[in-house]
């Protein structure tokens, strides 16, 4: 793993995401509580709507769309609805958030 | 009997001289502000005093009417202190500890409290300007307004020599000691006791109806119950609760919510009972104090209230089966289970029936479960009880029972609301979070700080998210006016950010397909040419639609431009539980399409019409007449308070068609009618937007605050690199 500094936790506000460009697409950080961070597709897989613009709610995010809710630790959508979210490592360390360099680079999704 | 003109022959004479208010005997009692707090004269002259900003008022007398005139004097923006001479407040109707609790809450609201007080004298040149104490405490003040109680007036009983206690003495068939004389009311002693509550007066003149009929009728004194109308301090009070030999006592506290609750136990009856902070088990209480019950039984448990009683009774429904017939359902109309029973007989067979017929449930509504219960257990299968919905998942309260245990419990912040209702979920869902944080907000403007993580996309970006991801920018237009300048301004805009140009519904220019970086430039772009946010993403004041009025039009009859203008300029920026569209139309040809708004003004000569409760989206309906007003201030003034009302009452995502048709309008009108409510729910909602009311787009342009609309990081440029 290659971890990369992405930012400061308190950049990222509490119950709610961030987006990150990269070489996979948009990754969004999710902050879910005061030192707990996700990171995932930014895109919902039902009609690409943002996720870092949902509503974060436990270890939870509601597409901002339409409502589809997707489980944070494993990507896997909720409910009735069918369908799954990359997720990618990422840790906290002295407050910065650090992303695995080699999880969203071209090389690792050929 | 000798009157002013002249002898009256009488072949029955009835004593209904009433009662006067006590006016304690200080020098300066008589000065001009000095009032009690009984008829129209007395209101109109505290209304008055509290029209001037920063004035004070003292209120002397600590009893039910002095707390409710407090609370009113305090809504309207004065500086209130209540003098109470006992040492705690309601001795009559509390307990210390009850009396304690009431007095923090009156204090949270602003107003003093000063117990065992003396008041010495008024002092004044000319008026009332200051109250001195005996303990040498000095307070100025605007009006005093005394409510120590009431003195039955007698005066012309005694002269006419019929026997007299404290007052007319009667017997159980209202007969005075003089043959052929009656009394009634709160002129009259009845073994002893005076009458001031309006229960035992309504069967006074029952008894004495019948015996003036020839027929028989006995009067017999009832159990009391109280309760304090001031809204949030929830009292209740039955029975008696005095120590004494062979009395004990069962108390339960919960400090952390202000709940207090204790019962008074004698020879294995419940004889009193006081209530603070939750007093939902009230009337169960008071209904075993009326009936003598033998609770030796359910001792254990009795505090807990009727849900602990056995397995059978957690039921609800067999708790309101086992109501007797006199008990008290719904308390705005004394209405009790025999009357809702006898109209379920008669054919009543709905909520919306019973009440038509009996009015129960038909005020302020909080007995709209117990009703349906009634009806349940009467009707057996025929009835299906509607399911109340719970909020979500997280919770099993419904939006009506959240809003209410908010105020009730003064709960001031998401995690408050969690804890202290036992959500079930860590922080809530997407469904819940908007709706708690809504109601936070309108509850307490000024202790709660609005969550833009608990609010949908739209409302945290202040833009529309569009089907691709980017938004949409719509620029406000007051009235639907707009000038040159502005319309270069969003040209140009367009152009810079290529954005599609639609005008919309509400008259105004849409601007679509906005990346979301480019918000905070394209809207420091417009907020240069003057504009602000037009929320046309809110649940909140979306637009003031208008026609040309009598400015241009040779049919207008009004301003309806400019009251459109000023409408929206008072009401931008507000949240509400849903969006809220108005319409003002110059006059009945109605160009601006005001029936079928949440509320459309339509101007006539004589002044405005103002209707409330339209929709032109899902539903199609035509507003309903709330008022006719003469002036434009009154306009303004009834539709602010119908949308504060609307505010402080509804459930988030009702639009105000939804919420009225549950409520009825005849309750919105019946409280907004009331000028001194309409005239606080103005001021609320003006304290409201002093915080609320700021240009979203203009706070989100500052760099430190733009910087939030940009990715965290961007790790395609480094791989470049």
């Amino acid at each position: 793993m290659s971890w990369i500094d992405i930012g400061h936790i308190d950049d990222v506000p509490l119950r709610g995401a961030r987006l990150v460009r990269t070489e996979v697409g948009c990754v969004a950080i999710f902050r879910t509580d005061t030192a707990e961070v996700f990171a995932a597709s930014n895109t919902c897989p039902h009609k690409q709507g943002p996720l870092s613009e949902g509503i974060v709610h436990g270890q939870k995010v509601t597409c901002p769309l339409h409502n589809w809710v997707f489980d944070l630790n494993t990507g896997e959508a909720q409910g009735a609805d069918e369908g799954r979210i990359d997720t990618y490592p990422v840790r906290l360390e002295d407050g910065r958030i650090l992303l695995d360099g080699a999880a969203v680079s071209r090389r690792s999704a050929a | 009997m000798v009157g002013e003109k002249g002898e009256v022959a009488y072949d029955k004479l009835v004593f209904g001289t009433g009662s006067s208010a006590f006016i304690i005997p200080c020098p300066g009692h008589d000065l001009p502000g000095v009032v009690a707090f009984r008829d129209l004269e007395d209101t109109t002259a505290m209304t008055e005093a509290a029209g001037k900003p920063g004035s004070k008022a003292v209120v002397i007398g600590g009893g039910l009417l002095g707390l409710e005139a407090a609370a009113a004097l305090r809504l309207r923006g004065m500086e209130v202190t209540v003098l109470h001479i006992a040492s705690h407040l309601m001795e009559r109707q509390l307990d210390p500890a009850a009396g304690y609790l009431l007095k923090k809450d009156l204090e949270r609201r602003g107003i003093t409290v000063l117990l065992e007080a003396s008041t010495k004298e008024i002092v004044g040149n000319g008026k009332a300007e200051q109250v001195n104490l005996a303990d040498g405490t000095e307070l100025p003040c605007d009006i005093v307004c005394m409510a120590v109680g009431i003195r039955p007036a007698v005066k012309l009983a005694q002269d006419s020599g019929i026997a007299c206690g404290r007052a007319i003495k009667v017997d159980a068939q209202m007969r005075t000691e003089t043959p052929d004389v009656f009394a009634v009311g709160e002129c009259v002693e009845y073994e002893g006791n005076l009458f001031g509550l309006v229960a035992p007066l309504y069967d006074q003149a029952k008894v004495l109806a019948k015996t003036l009929l020839g027929e028989e009728e006995t009067f017999a004194m009832r159990e009391l119950s109280t309760k304090l109308k001031v809204t949030g301090c929830d009292l209740f009070s039955a029975g008696d609760f005095a120590d004494g030999p062979g009395r004990e006592d069962i108390v339960y506290r919960d400090p952390a919510r202000g709940i207090y609750k204790r019962l008074v136990i004698e020879e294995d009856k419940l004889v009193g009972a006081v209530m603070y902070g939750d007093t939902a088990d009230g009337n169960w209480f008071f209904g075993l104090i009326k009936d003598g019950t033998d609770i030796s039984e359910m001792r254990e448990t009795l505090i807990f209230g009727p849900s602990y009683q056995g397995g059978a009774s957690a039921d609800p429904l067999s708790a309101v089966a086992a109501l007797p017939p006199e008990a008290e359902i719904c308390g705005c109309n004394g209405v009790c289970k025999g009357d809702i029973v006898a109209a379920i007989e008669g054919g009543a067979t709905d909520l919306g029936a019973i009440k038509a017929t009996t009015k129960a449930s038909a005020s302020c509504g909080t007995c709209t479960g117990l009703v349906e219960q009634v009806l349940s257990v009467t009707l057996g299968d025929e009835f299906v009880l509607p399911t109340a919905q719970p909020v979500c998942g997280c919770t099993d309260l419904t939006h009506e029972d959240v809003r209410r245990l908010i105020k009730a419990q003064e709960l001031k912040s998401q995690e408050a609301v969690w804890q202290e209702l036992g959500w079930k979920t860590r922080n809530g869902c997407h469904v819940c979070r908007p709706a708690i944080n809504f109601y936070l907000l309108a509850d307490w403007p000024l202790d709660y700080t609005d969550d833009p993580q608990s609010r949908f996309v739209n409302e945290r970006n202040h833009a529309n998210i569009q089907k691709d991801g980017t938004y949409s920018v719509m620029p406000r237009m007051w009235g639907g006016m707009t000038t040159p300048q502005e319309l270069i301004a969003i040209a140009q805009a367009a152009e810079k950010y290529g954005a599609t140009v639609k005008v919309t519904g509400g008259q105004r220019i849409d601007l679509l397909g906005v990346k979301k970086e480019d918000l905070p430039a394209i809207w420091h772009d417009l907020n240069e040419a003057g504009m602000v946010s037009g929320h046309a993403y809110t649940k909140g004041l979306r637009t003031v639609k208008t026609c040309v009025g009598s400015d241009w039009c040779r049919f207008g009859t009004q301003d309806s431009t400019g009251l459109g203008i000023k409408l929206e300029k008072k009401l931008w920026g507000s949240w509400t539980p849903h969006k809220v569209k108005l319409g003002v139309s110059g006059c009945p040809r109605n160009c601006a399409e005001a029936t079928c708004k949440d509320v459309g003004i339509i101007c006539v000569d004589s002044g405005y019409q103002i209707g409330v409760a339209g929709a032109a989206g899902m539903d199609v309906k035509e507003t309903e007449r709330l008022v006719d007003v003469p002036t434009e201030e009154a306009a303004i003034e009834w539709t602010t308070a119908f949308v504060q009302l609307y505010r402080e009452h509804a459930k988030y995502l009702d639009r105000p068609y939804k919420w009225v048709a549950k409520v009825g309008l005849d309750w919105v009108k019946e409280v907004l009618s009331d000028e001194t409510e309409r005239r606080a729910l103005v001021e609320r909602f003006d304290v409201s937007q002093s915080v609320y009311q700021t240009d979203p787009w203009a706070e989100r342009a500052e760099p430190e605050a733009a910087r939030r609309f940009q990715p965290l990081a961007d790790l395609t440029l480094k791989a470049a690199e």
